[in-house]
């Protein structure tokens, strides 16, 4: 079986997701202007211990490999080292990403003696200044004492997990570098319009030439530096594709399960338009992924749409979903990065206040500044 | 290759698939795709003999067949999902 038949068979669905991502909670300590969950506050409704070691089992039946666990921040959940454990206890490998902030030099050590366990600490500069103008204020100093940690504690080949943005492209030089010294690997991932980089997209997405660099970089340098696949619509820049399946695996081989056990078809869709269903309801997680109609829909040959003219598709099959939908843009449009141009103009074309809003917010209110005056 | 002796990688887990079957090292953390059944019954009975050949004899493999199985194991052993 070549390549291009199994991604068509892949693209048909499995019985199980291969790459699950499991949002633990909307809680976290930071405030992201990029997070693709408008993450900030708990969710009352945020699933239990025993809810969440129900899905557990049941990814266990349906022999999903690993999970990606994300948040929020996932290391808030009181319970976060006890669904760790009992995920790998149940044979589920699991990988982490978090900003390091609870990774003391104990829990270090704990994470450290634990098997088939992966981390990936969020960093967007290579300095303090471009990482927290991102992140947040000390969110830099955090992760670099996070990932000290982790080498103290002898944790092994951890990820430095990157967001590539208009202000951080220049250092993936710097990044990859930094990684090296650790002794981590790197991983760089596409930015997109969701949550709330729905706000900050404009500001962030890398330009046109950038688009080129971040091609070139990973052609060069691509060996040994994660992607999770996500920048396929760059692959329309040159004969050589870049390394990976090449098409989006919303709900065919990829999905999300959120706090409160939705399951969207990626975590870059959490909107009502992308839910599949929840892991509470009757059937659970299975039933959800084998029978609903969302995912069934997404398995079903997807049209080219005003794609369908252009020499490049077969290259980016016309890019990402939940970029296209939170841009306001339409699902058989270009991506609004399209390497050919023509998701400016798509962009343009859809005014902004068609663009779905994302849904979900648990960001945090803004602090409004009191002045305690004496009289 | 013929004469060799393989098995499954220990911390390997074969997943049954429409395509044939994923192949997961949780040592390495590599994900395979073996892209058809053939492959997958051969892999699972390298356990129960002694070297390749006699794998490829037990599950009927046409010879002609044979240099692509060779190809495919090879594979699957430098990525460690044989040893």
């Amino acid at each position: 079986m070549s390549k291009t038949q199994l991604v068509e068979q892949l693209k048909g669905g499995l019985d199980a997701p291969i790459c699950l991502t499991w949002e633990l909670t909307y809680a976290c300590n930071l405030e992201c202007v990029h997070c693709l969950s408008s993450s900030g506050r708990r969710d009352p409704r945020e699933l239990t211990t025993d809810e969440a070691k129900a899905v557990l089992d049941e990814l266990h039946d349906l022999q999903v490999f690993y999970i990606n666990i994300g948040g929020g921040e996932p290391m808030i959940r009181r319970d976060f080292f006890e669904l760790l454990e009992y995920s790998i206890g149940r044979g589920i490998g699991v990988k982490f990403s978090t900003n390091g902030a609870f990774i003391d030099a104990a829990k270090a050590k704990r994470l450290a003696s634990m098997e088939y366990l992966d981390i990936q600490i969020s960093l967007d500069g290579t300095d303090a200044v471009t990482n927290d103008a991102v992140r947040g204020e000390g969110s830099y100093d955090t992760a670099i004492a996070a990932m000290q940690h982790l080498q103290d504690a002898g944790f092994g080949e951890f990820k430095i997990s990157v967001v590539v943005t208009r202000h951080n492209v220049d250092q993936l030089d710097e990044f990859k570098a930094l990684a090296a010294e650790c002794g981590a690997q790197l991983r760089i991932t596409r930015l997109r319009p969701s949550g709330r980089g729905a706000d900050s997209w404009h500001d962030l997405h890398p330009t046109q030439a950038q688009q080129r660099q971040i091609y070139d970089w990973l052609v060069l340098n691509g060996e040994n530096v994660l992607t999770g696949d996500s920048f396929f619509h760059l692959n329309a820049l040159g004969e050589e594709p870049l390394p990976g399946l090449n098409m989006c695996g919303a709900g065919r081989v990829v999905c999300l399960i959120d706090p409160i056990g939705d399951v969207y078809a990626c975590p870059f869709v959490i909107h009502d338009e992308f839910k599949a269903g929840s892991v509470r309801d009757q059937g659970g997680f299975s039933h959800v992924w084998k029978q609903s109609d969302l995912f069934t829909e997404l398995r079903e040959p997807q049209s080219a749409g005003a794609c369908a003219s252009c020499g490049s598709f077969d290259a980016c099959q016309g890019g990402c979903m939940a970029a296209k939908f939170f841009t306001g843009i339409p699902l058989d449009g270009p991506d609004p990065e399209c390497v050919g141009g023509y998701g400016e103009t798509a962009t343009l074309a859809a005014s902004s206040n068609q663009a779905p809003k994302p849904m979900m917010d648990h960001s945090k209110p803004s602090r409004v500044a009191v002045t305690i005056g004496r009289r | 290759m013929l004469d060799a002796t393989l098995a499954l990688h220990p911390q390997v887990a074969l997943r049954p698939e429409p395509f044939g079957a994923l192949a997961y090292h949780y040592g390495n953390r590599k994900l395979i795709f073996l892209k058809h059944p053939d492959v997958v019954r051969v892999v699972r009975s390298l356990d129960g003999t002694a070297t390749v050949a006699e794998t490829l004899a037990a599950c009927e493999i046409d010879q002609a067949r044979w240099p692509s199985f060779e190809q495919a194991l090879t594979n699957l052993q430098t990525s460690e999902m044989l040893q």
